[in-house]
């Protein structure tokens, strides 16, 4: 704590503090109560996933891409599967029934983001029980992941070209009992929390940002959407069948913590609809392209075929390769427009990947957010942004 | 607008700055010189209606001359449509004027682009490093920075 002669006081806030979700750092400077700056510092779990994609084949980039946004594995998949779908041409040529199955993993890893994001932002703020109860509903996702890929968060599920397996015999059953009770779910955590004084007092007016604002420090997601900013790139920039889908984009114009909370708990409505909608079309299928230059063969064929071995052989070994060329995709994760990059040179491996993080942008907005507000308003405006620290740092 | 008129109108104003156009997988990309980049970002903006800058990034064409490529993915919240500026930049004292006054956002983006890969932007607001803490030596996403790290066996491939 340094006390400096224009009487404000400058204080550190993390990278240990709970409520910073992560390792962030912030040099907040006070004038009693209210921060008149504050300076985000960033880094500190940085591993260096784009330097080490640029030493791994195409395939080998999946599982880092699991630890960027880590409560939201599979967007990130989506996100790094489709990029390098578009940079091959083979867009196309995915299977009907491995876009259903992308767009309903997709969707329930948007409800187990935001349920993180509601059990921590409302822990934050004081409101306890809808930790417990956001966390109980989160566990059956969890459960499912588990089920789909076998690891609980880390799920390295999507493949270039497909998916690494099948649904197990009857999750679709137990994913469809999950999404019809969810909405119920929703109306217990708005019961706990909308009507609620203390949470309106904490909430409203706090953290306001206009449109105009929010899209020039880049803002994407539901913190744009609750500015009155009509643009969801499921239904804008359709990707892995969307289009396909009746669901609505929840806009709000209150630009405030208030209304972002509301957009999130309204996107978690819609998700849970676009799982049952897909659970509806779901038809059997291939769950991988005819591309055998590129997806790995089935087992099956690895021991009855010589060429499946062949290829097997070569794609584990050496990878694939790619046209020289570059691309551009952005999908709508959870927390706003997570985009992928890619510069291939005709290797098997990306000559430079560039991932573009929703949270390492909005966390850009904090100190315009804070700034002039109360300490107290600092730690609901990090829970409204929904940051994580994973994909910031990279 | 399509792609294909805001080159022709690109063209038509800075003639003398247009390098390269490329379309790719239904991607235009064009490469302008650097000096006019904040005229040309500008424009971009205020004509065509890019209010957003998805993201901004360095590449590093190791061995080729000039050995740097700034990279603009640029998005029409309006039209929903994309577009791609570039812009090379020698490796000689690296530099490239800031399009943080363009949009807010390329402030991070381009901390992150002088962090990762030493490319100075001039006239930018605050030039500190980002990811990397304050006294790192060396900019890690360069070709010649050994993905080890300093101070180790540059990497010589998979040894399977």
């Amino acid at each position: 704590m340094a006390v400096n002669n224009s009487e404000t006081m400058t204080i550190n806030m993390g990278p240990q503090h709970p409520s910073t979700h992560g390792v962030l750092q912030l040099i907040l400077e006070l004038d009693g109560e209210i921060v008149t700056k504050a300076t985000p510092h960033i880094g500190f779990l940085h591993r260096g996933i784009e330097k080490l994609s640029e030493h791994r084949t195409y395939h080998q980039i999946i599982p880092l891409t699991d630890r960027l946004d880590y409560l939201a594995p599979m967007s990130n998949n989506l996100g790094y599967v489709l990029a390098v779908e578009k940079l091959l041409g083979i867009t196309d040529e995915i299977p009907e029934r491995v876009q259903r199955i992308r767009v309903i993993m997709a969707e329930l890893t948007r409800l187990k983001s935001h349920l993180v994001w509601l059990a921590t932002h409302a822990l934050d703020i004081g409101a306890m029980t809808v930790f417990l109860y956001c966390f109980r509903e989160r566990e059956c996702i969890t459960d499912i992941y588990e089920k789909v890929s076998g690891a609980r968060m880390t799920s390295n599920y999507f493949r270039v070209g497909g998916l690494s397996a099948d649904l197990p015999d009857g999750l679709e059953g137990e994913i469809r009992d999950f999404a019809e009770s969810m909405p119920g779910h929703i109306e217990e955590y708005e019961g706990l929390l909308t009507g609620n004084r203390i949470w309106q007092k904490r909430t409203i007016g706090v953290g306001k940002i206009s449109a105009e604002a929010a899209i020039d420090i880049g803002i994407t997601g539901p913190a744009l959407r609750a500015s009155g900013v009509d643009w969801d790139l499921r239904r804008d920039n359709p990707y892995s069948g969307y289009d396909d889908y009746d669901f609505e984009v929840p806009v709000r114009t209150g630009c405030d913590t208030f209304d972002r909370y509301k957009v999130r708990l309204d996107e978690m409505r819609q998700s849970a609809r676009i799982v049952l909608q897909a659970l509806d079309k779901l038809k059997p299928g291939p769950i991988l392209a005819d591309c055998p230059k590129i997806v790995l063969p089935s087992k099956k064929d690895v021991v009855n075929n010589i060429e499946s071995l062949i290829h097997h052989f070569k794609i584990v070994t050496e990878g694939f390769k790619t046209e020289p060329g570059e691309i551009y995709h952005g999908i709508e994760a959870p927390k706003g427009e997570l985009g992928f990059y890619l510069v291939a040179d005709g290797s098997a491996y990306p000559f430079r990947m560039k991932i573009r993080p929703p949270s390492f942008v909005n966390l850009q907005g904090l100190p315009q957010m804070v700034e002039g507000r109360l300490l107290a308003d600092v730690v609901a405006v990090i829970g409204t942004l929904d940051i994580v620290l994973g994909e910031i740092d990279r | 607008m399509s792609a294909q008129a805001i080159v022709e109108k690109l063209k038509a104003k800075f003639s003398a700055e247009i390098l390269d156009v490329v379309e790719f997988r239904g991607e235009t990309t064009v490469t302008v010189k650097k000096e006019q980049i904040v005229a040309i970002c500008t424009f971009m903006r205020d004509d065509f209606g890019y209010n957003l800058l998805c993201d901004l990034c360095g590449v590093d064409y190791m061995g080729q001359t000039p050995r740097f490529m700034m990279v603009y993915n640029l998005y029409n919240i309006t039209t929903k449509e994309r577009f791609r500026i570039k812009a090379p930049v020698a490796e000689e004292g690296a530099n490239i004027d800031t399009v943080s006054s363009v949009w807010g956002t390329a402030n991070w983006h381009e901390r992150e682009c002088w962090d990762l890969l030493g490319i100075k932007f001039n006239n930018h607001p605050d030039m500190r490093r980002i990811l990397m803490p304050a006294d790192w030596e060396g900019h890690p996403l360069r070709k010649d920075y050994p993905v080890q790290g300093p101070d180790r066996e540059p990497y010589k491939g998979r040894l399977s």
